[in-house]
């Protein structure tokens, strides 16, 4: 049975829902919105632009070096993602199947690490990095982000194996696999939920990072997107504010689809790693 | 007399020169590989390490200045005390790894010599070397992690652990200064000092107020959101879902620039707006409390979706039927809410809200992309009404050359999120139970 107020409620939360909706939605829509926007001013009159035109994406291209900026994320993203999740499973399936010595303070200091401020270690990185000439170098880069996404998400990777049966292994084993070839042929393949999640977080990390980027790359050939954006954006501040609304949008559309599409496997990875595993 | 036991012996020679004890096991290759291996080891610690490792409780001991050279005055440049720090941790970790060596190189010669004793067959080099494989797999497949880890995280870290403990601060910068170890004198101008306290209280405080409303206005929204879109009468719920969870899909160093644009308060749309419908713009990022209630909002808009979806995963694992009986007692949608749905939420996500608390006191990106800590608070010390400690430590270290105060700071972060996460943590379920599954 259906009473009035019931019908009311459910309008109500349609009503809030919308509301909520749109406000989650506007900024996205308003950045888009401006990128086509004609003249480069942040003021505008309306929020539907009266006249549209692309020449701020074609700008991008012909007057910053967005291109190569894009070519250098790429790969800085794409290393550190392998690189970091061939590390990252490595280590945390040792953690999670062999009871060796040390593994109580292996744990212990993987915590410790976590709780430092992220660029406590910068500077002596900057300066380390300085010292053996190379600064300004993607390796550089693409070698700490690695070793940083091993402790961010060593946890998560490693409750993700404490719940892998072990009986699995155990009958690989019967049959006189190697470590080896228990790691490659039966826990890999399972592996998959908790890869995606582990190298969505890395690509993502690696590919908005600005501020240790930043510290790093000394030119401007060498930069990523997310450092020559923010350049964009603190140098020139709003006088150029519809070219940095187009390059927001052409920086901001693959993580978040990459975001959306892999949907499933984030909420299983979130949901593992606020419970520490 | 008594004769020793084998293995003891066996221990002994090893540790008074590498591999000796290996070869009177009557292992010949592997103990001419340790032996050089151990000659390798010493010739560098003496010839490589020692001065670095002096360098390191030194700092250097020539300063840059000028020497009389017959009749012109020429400049000499003098030790760099930053570099001398870090050459000096990497010895003492090269130093540590030997030592490291030679332990092993000494435990090898006894249980070798024990498994002798014992009558087993002494394994040839190669054989040694392909069991090493199997019996030590979980060492190997860890060192490149311990390798990269111990180079790129740990010792920085330690370094500027160190540098809290030096006078590395503008003016005294290398290589035109020497730096010195002063002891806890930083702490204690840090806590005491009038212009450094007086700042560092403010900024403390304004921290934890921070961390206290972001969690729970996060953490309270997320979760009535996901309540209100899992009524059983609500429809298109995937499609709720997924608009609802955008501001976290987009990377939130791109929704921050934009935000801060959209909160300008001369030609952003949100005054633009509210100009419009006739009441005056406010002053969203340039007045302190504007600033301060901007980066909460603005900090809702990009955490409700994480705790929304995390809400979402308890939600549906509550049994139907407690609604049911709650239903058939008459119990009003508030009641369920309130007796039900929240205790369960609450339960499952504690852990999360402490977590989210520690994580909240190092947000850098909000404040630093939105506000960069402005406007400007005229009684700190290089820090803004917004500033958080982390946020101060990074324009105190990148901005103004006061690395070590930059260290102290971090070392007082460290302290408190430490202490957030080692209470938690050891409560969790599976820290305590670890080995009781499989």
């Amino acid at each position: 049975m259906r009473t009035r107020s019931d019908n009311g409620k459910l309008l109500l939360t349609y009503a809030v829902l919308i509301v909520l909706t749109f406000l989650s939605l506007y900024p996205a829509l308003w950045i888009i919105l401006s990128s086509i926007k004609e003249g480069n001013s942040l003021y505008s009159d309306t929020l539907i632009p009266s006249k549209m035109t692309f020449d701020h994406y074609r700008d991008l291209f012909e007057r910053t070096m967005y291109p190569r900026w894009f070519l250098n994320t790429l790969k800085v993203a794409v290393c550190s993602t392998i690189l970091g999740t061939f590390m990252l499973l490595l280590s945390s399936y040792a953690i999670s199947r062999f009871r060796f010595a040390g593994r109580k303070t292996t744990l212990k200091v993987f915590l410790v690490l976590q709780m430092f401020p992220g660029f406590m270690a910068m500077i002596a990185i900057f300066v380390m990095l300085n010292a053996i000439g190379l600064l300004d170098s993607h390796w550089a880069l693409i070698l700490v982000y690695s070793s940083g996404s091993i402790i961010s998400n060593v946890f998560v990777a490693k409750g993700f194996f404490d719940t892998i049966p072990r009986s699995l292994e155990d009958a690989a084993r019967i049959d006189g696999a190697s470590h080896l070839n228990v790691f490659v042929s039966v826990i890999v393949p399972l592996s998959t939920p908790m890869l995606t999640y582990a190298s969505l977080m890395i690509f993502n990390g690696a590919f908005v990072d600005f501020i240790f980027a930043d510290l790093i790359l000394r030119t401007e050939e060498q930069r990523t997107l997310a450092v020559g954006l923010y350049k964009m954006v603190s140098q020139r501040n709003s006088t150029e504010f519809t070219t940095f609304a187009a390059g927001a949008v052409l920086v901001a559309i693959p993580v978040t689809l990459l975001f959306l599409f892999l949907q499933r496997y984030l909420v299983e990875g979130l949901t593992a790693g606020a419970s520490k595993g | 007399m008594v004769r020793m036991r084998k293995p003891v012996g066996a221990a002994i020679l090893s540790a008074i020169m590498f591999g000796l004890g290996q070869l009177s096991n009557r292992q010949w290759t592997k103990g001419i590989v340790f032996a050089a291996f151990g000659a390798i080891g010493i010739y560098g610690l003496i010839f490589e390490l020692f001065d670095h490792l002096i360098g390191l409780i030194t700092l250097g001991t020539n300063p840059t200045g000028f020497v009389k050279v017959g009749k012109l005055t020429k400049m000499v440049e003098g030790d760099h005390s930053i570099f001398m720090m870090i050459n000096g941790l990497v010895a003492v970790i090269a130093a540590l790894l030997f030592v490291f060596y030679y332990v092993l190189n000494i435990r090898d010669a006894y249980l070798v010599a024990k498994a002798r004793e014992a009558g087993e067959d002494v394994r040839n080099f190669r054989q040694s070397l392909s069991s090493l494989g199997q019996k030590n797999f979980a060492y190997i497949i860890l060192l490149p992690a311990f390798l990269t880890i111990s180079f790129l995280t740990v010792l920085p870290l330690v370094f500027s652990i160190l540098i809290a403990f030096t006078n590395y601060a503008d003016p005294i910068l290398p290589p035109a200064r020497l730096v010195d170890w002063v002891g806890f004198d930083n702490f204690s101008k840090m806590l005491s000092l009038k212009q450094w306290s007086h700042t560092f209280g403010g900024v403390l405080q304004w921290t934890l107020i921070w961390a206290v409303i972001a969690t729970t206005t996060t953490y309270i929204g997320g979760v009535l959101v996901a309540v209100l879109i899992h009524q059983p009468r609500v429809r298109f719920k995937k499609f709720w879902r997924t608009a609802l969870i955008i501001p976290f899909a987009i990377p939130n160093m791109i929704s921050l620039l934009v935000m801060r644009n959209m909160f300008n308060n001369q030609f952003g749309p949100i005054n633009d707006y509210l100009r419009r419908i006739g009441l005056g713009g406010l002053p969203w990022l340039t007045d302190p409390f504007w600033a301060k209630t901007t980066v909460i909002l603005v900090n809702m808009w990009i955490g409700i979706p994480i705790t929304m979806i995390l809400a979402f995963g308890v939600l549906t694992t509550i049994p139907k039927d407690l609604y049911e009986a709650a239903d058939t007692d008459g119990a009003s949608s508030y009641h369920r809410l309130r007796y039900i749905t929240m205790p369960m939420v609450l339960f499952s996500t504690a852990p999360i809200l402490i977590m989210q608390f520690a994580g909240n006191i190092n947000n850098f990106n909000v404040i630093y992309l939105l506000t960069n800590g402005e406007p400007v608070n005229i009684n700190y010390q290089f820090a803004g009404h917004t500033d958080l400690l982390v946020t101060w430590l990074y324009k105190l270290a990148l901005n103004q050359s006061q690395f070590s105060f930059a260290s102290v700071i971090g070392i007082f972060i460290f302290l408190i999120v430490g202490s957030i996460s080692i209470w938690s943590y050891t409560r969790t379920r599976s820290y305590r139970e670890e080995d009781m599954i499989q």
